[in-house]
């Protein structure tokens, strides 16, 4: 009986290599990368283009990890902005002492600080691991939003960290052009790292731990493990991102790192299909450029999120749309077209 | 059905120290799994009470008794799933006792479920691949940069995964989704994805529901290249007597919890308390 079934494409091998995912997913990020260099270091792109590189980047960032979350694992993470922000402070505070005291250049006081930020937010993500990842769903959902809302207000009330006036990176502010090369670096290498995690027997452990957890710890997998090491990972990348951040502004205000950024970098993940790395890239891209392309409608932003999430929530579950993304899938659509040309030639014979 | 058995010679099974039956080919080795006194109590209800088994190093051992006897709690007992209130479980002379469902499996319990849990999203391979994880070494580091390690743990886990796809013909359907597949094949993929896994024994939760009669007659001739394969221990929770009958070399019935009988398959056909408690008092067929 199993063996009638067959499957529809293996018929017809187009070039694996070629149209693999993980391929497209790299080669749409370097893509982006190159055109987007490209157009600012030869100054055609505007002022504005010039200022969202960085932005866009440290969106991109915070959505493939968030995705890591919520998408591999499927636990809904609400304070993703928290990781960010501990990031930023703890990787500017360490660039400033580095500029201060060594007169260090950027290109090894910025990874330098990137990674130490992301070490800081991987200590941040275990911290706060240990004590809720023994919760689900929506507990899940509600510490971490808590966790989130407290970290922003700890680093307001504390006094080397500025408090409430924000933290002054005056002195390690680099320009867009400068940062660039480096943005890039980081979302491509991340990009890489969580294409390979999914790849590997710990990334295939994290699917099947959100597929069904009984079965998971019934087969040998240890949930809290990959929990954590899920959330230490996505933390030290959100951790890379706001380091990248802190040292784009002037001043980092923890203000910033709120319940509606979490909230926008969740909404991405989800506009861009969760366990889809892909999607996050092309959405936190897209809903970056949107609203500067689209400045007249600014104000009504939040509620055009909201729409776009439910239409997304209809098109990813509702059958009628599965079928039409299934007509509408590059891959089917080359074979399609494949088979018809066979079909053609075979009939002129 | 009768016809299922007719190569296989009847086992012969003798009474080991701790009084319970295994097969005589195993009476040398240690019981691959000595439950004592098991019991577990939901509130003030007595789900499952001294419940005393040993299972032979090869034996295929049945566990029936009628709907809500506690055979699926057994199940959860012996996988750490729910804590035991008493008793003691040994697999292969090692206490079991305050082990993960997880560390349970590694040292040697794999388990299929009666609603069939799969990693629904993954392919076919991934989630036999899932379970063959446990059996390589790899850490975060070869995952992350996918050093030569990783590419010689992929295909020797790719390899694996076609070899146990092969024992059930499965592997022209390894890269369809599980959640795809038609329901006899899931039943198929689980108990894969638990051999993957490397058990001592290996705990099947009704394998047979659902299926049509020539669908059971190959699942048992399926279980039985199993265990001669692997050379495991088999225990299944089954309702279809033909396999039960057929292939279970030990049976024991449970009824409220506690064991009722033990035996060969024929000891239990003649068995009165288990035909009462599947059917009911003879007293009260004569009075109605």
């Amino acid at each position: 009986m199993a063996t009638q079934i067959n499957k529809p494409l293996e018929k017809t091998p187009i070039s694996k290599k070629l149209l693999n995912k993980d391929t497209i997913t790299v080669f749409i990020v370097v893509a982006f990368y190159a055109v987007y260099s490209t157009l600012i270091y030869t100054n055609t792109a505007g002022r504005q283009m010039l200022n969202m590189a960085i932005t866009i980047s440290c969106y991109i960032l915070m959505a493939v990890s968030l995705n890591l979350v919520v998408g591999f694992l499927g636990e809904l993470s609400l304070g993703h902005a928290a990781f960010m922000s501990v990031g930023a402070y703890s990787g500017s505070m360490l660039s400033v002492a580095l500029l201060q005291s060594t007169a260090m250049p950027l290109y090894i006081r910025l990874p330098l600080a990137m990674i130490f930020g992301g070490l800081v937010a991987t200590i941040f993500g275990i911290i706060i691991g240990i004590p809720v990842l023994r919760l689900n769903g929506d507990y899940l959902a509600i510490v971490t939003l808590a966790f989130g809302e407290i970290v922003k207000n700890v680093i307001i009330n504390l006094d080397f960290t500025g408090g409430a006036i924000g933290y002054d990176t005056k002195a390690i502010y680099s320009t867009p052009k400068a940062l660039l090369p480096y943005a890039a670096a980081a979302v491509i290498i991340s990009v890489l790292l969580i294409i390979n995690l999914a790849k590997s027997k710990h990334g295939r452990a994290i699917t099947a731990v959100r597929d069904n957890k009984i079965a998971a710890s019934a087969t040998g997998i240890n949930i809290t493990y990959y929990k954590l090491m899920v959330f230490a990972f996505s933390a030290f990348i959100a951790g890379v991102a706001g380091v990248l951040w802190g040292h784009s502004l002037s001043i980092i205000k923890a203000a910033k790192f709120d319940f509606n950024m979490s909230i926008e970098i969740l909404v991405i993940v989800v506009l861009g299909g969760m366990g889809s790395i892909r999607g996050s890239v092309i959405a936190a891209i897209l809903l970056k450029v949107l609203p500067e392309a689209l400045r007249a409608v600014d104000d009504y932003r939040m509620l055009i999120y909201s729409l776009l999430l439910i239409l997304m929530m209809l098109f990813n579950s509702a059958p009628q749309f599965a079928k039409l993304r299934e007509k509408l899938n590059i891959k089917n659509t080359l074979v399609y077209f494949k088979n018809r040309k066979e079909k053609k030639g075979g009939n002129v014979e | 059905m009768s016809n299922f058995n007719k190569n296989y010679p009847k086992t012969k099974m003798i009474v080991p120290p701790s009084n319970t039956l295994i097969p005589e080919r195993d009476a040398d080795k240690l019981p691959v799994l000595d439950v004592r006194n098991l019991g577990i109590d939901f509130g003030g209800l007595k789900a499952v009470d001294n419940f005393t088994l040993t299972i032979g190093k090869t034996e295929i051992a049945g566990l029936i008794g009628p709907n809500g006897a506690g055979k699926t709690t057994v199940f959860n007992l012996l996988t750490n799933v729910y804590k035991p209130t008493r008793g003691a479980i040994l697999l292969d002379g090692e206490p079991t006792a305050g082990k993960e469902p997880y560390e349970i499996n590694k040292m040697g319990i794999a388990r299929t479920f009666q609603n069939i849990r799969l990693f629904n999203e993954m392919t076919v391979i991934d989630n036999v691949k899932v379970g063959l994880g446990g059996s390589v070494k790899e850490n975060l580091f070869d995952a992350l940069f996918h050093t030569p390690r990783y590419r010689k743990n992929e295909k020797m886990l790719n390899e694996k995964a076609y070899e146990l796809l092969g024992i059930f013909g499965m592997e022209d359907i390894a890269k369809l989704k599980a959640g795809n597949l038609p329901y006899g094949a899931q039943r198929r993929l689980e108990i894969l994805r638990a051999l993957a896994t490397k058990p001592k024994i290996l705990l099947l939760d009704e394998p047979a529901a659902g299926m049509n009669p020539s669908e059971t007659a190959e699942l048992m001739e399926n279980i039985r290249r199993i265990r001669d394969t692997f050379n495991i221990a088999i225990m299944l929770i089954e309702h279809d007597m033909n396999l039960v009958m057929g292939i279970c070399e030990g049976i024991a019935v449970l009824n409220f919890g506690q064991i009722i009988a033990k035996g060969t398959p024929d000891d239990i056909k003649n068995n009165e308390t288990v035909i009462e408690a599947y059917l009911g008092r003879k007293e009260n067929k004569k009075n109605a």
